[in-house]
């Protein structure tokens, strides 16, 4: 087989599981991927070792290992179904390791169906919703809707610029905790508790905590160490966020 | 007919979710659909007087479980259904009250809060893993 060739399906498992883990995936997930996409090009013997910070990959004995470095991680459950599907593809040899690889790129370049408007707005009615949710006054919907955009709107930004995803969720809950005072004051909301609690619902770490249990279960250690810290973390970004904005 | 509202407003908040978190285009409704389950089995629990803890356990169990038959039916990751309908179930007002109270100085009161906002989120994620580990046995029971 021609040194090219090989290089390819390398790149290609690679960055299968490079996407998996920027687009929050699990972290068997990954290596499950990559180690099938491996074995359906004849590499059984290939090993991986995916931390949520870089992938470490190797097709067998006698290769030289591969080092994918991970900088930032998000959930993009849209990219982890079109990579699941064309891992499958490529595992059924549907379709050629340079076919899977194009796709791969396709994938790694494409943006979500909504953009970061209608993030915001859909964003802003669910937490509208949260406030009946959580037995709050239906007075507070508007409130908390305008205060959960704003909020998702300003950690969306901040992330954009900065890349420090912590501040940007310290400086949307401190907006968040200041609006809902604000429509308090103004008398346009009832309870600052609920409008703050619904609106920073889009901010929370459920997932991240999930998978970080998830990957702890499936005796990937470290992986769901590191994501449990990186959870915890924003945690109490949101929690310090609110204190400021509760103090101020 | 205060549990419809609940069941709609599950699924636009589901909905909201999901969109922050870049859920796929055609799945969106079924990702609701799995919100609404989570969240109406935890109501109607505590509706019945069920404490907060088992009725966070079975709802998330319930997410688990719908989560993997959508994603055999589709042949999608089942996390792409599953994680946006736990938010739902986070004890974001406990860990609200938690917080006010160490901003108040009253450190064992926002102790009771987060204890319990811990125990919350740790059956959240128990309900999960069980839902995970008795989808694997009844696979492997139907093997053999």
């Amino acid at each position: 087989m021609s040194q090219h060739l090989r290089q390819l399906e390398v790149e290609c498992f690679v960055l299968a599981g490079k996407l998996l883990v920027q687009s929050g995936a699990e972290t068997y997930r990954a290596e499950d991927t990559m180690l099938r996409m491996a074995a359906s090009q004849g590499y059984t013997e290939a090993e991986s070792f995916v931390t949520p910070t870089g992938i470490l990959f190797s097709i067998g004995h006698g290769y030289p290992p591969k080092i994918a470095q991970i900088k930032n991680r998000s959930i993009q459950l849209d990219k982890i179904s079109r990579i699941n599907e064309v891992s499958r593809k490529l595992s059924s040899q549907q379709i050629t390791v340079e076919e899977a690889y194009a796709a791969l790129k396709e994938i790694e370049q494409s943006r979500y169906f909504l953009n970061l408007f209608w993030q915001i707005v859909l964003s802003a009615l669910g937490c509208g919703a949260f406030v009946v949710l959580f037995q709050g006054s239906y007075l507070d919907i508007p409130s908390a809707a305008a205060a959960g955009g704003l909020g998702y709107a300003i950690m969306a930004l901040i992330t954009r610029k900065t890349k420090v995803r912590f501040f940007a969720e310290f400086a949307a809950s401190v907006v968040i905790g200041l609006a809902a005072d604000l429509a308090v004051n103004s008398g346009v909301g009832l309870e600052a508790n609920k409008i703050i609690i619904s609106a920073v619902m889009p901010l929370v770490p459920g997932v991240a905590i999930a998978n970080a249990v998830r990957d702890l279960m499936a005796g990937h250690l470290v992986s769901g160490l590191s994501k449990g810290a990186e959870a915890c973390l924003t945690a109490l970004a949101i929690g310090s966020g609110i204190a400021v904005s509760l103090i101020v | 007919m205060e549990w419809l509202l609940q069941a709609v407003c599950s699924f636009i908040a589901t909905l909201g979710i999901a969109a922050t978190f870049g859920g796929p285009r055609r799945s969106l409704v079924h990702i609701g659909l799995v919100g609404v389950a989570g969240w109406m089995t935890y109501y109607l629990l505590t509706l019945a007087e069920v404490d907060a803890v088992p009725a966070s356990f079975a709802g998330a169990f319930a997410i688990a479980i719908l989560a993997h038959g959508l994603a055999r039916w589709y042949k999608q990751p089942s996390t792409v259904f599953s994680v946006a309908g736990i938010i739902p179930l986070v004890p974001g007002g406990l860990a609200y009250e938690a917080m006010r109270a160490i901003v108040l100085n009253d450190y064992l009161e926002s102790l009771q809060y987060a204890a319990r906002a811990g125990i919350l989120a740790g059956a959240i994620v128990m309900g999960l893993v069980f839902a995970e580990m008795f989808i694997q046995l009844a696979a492997r029971s139907r093997l053999s």
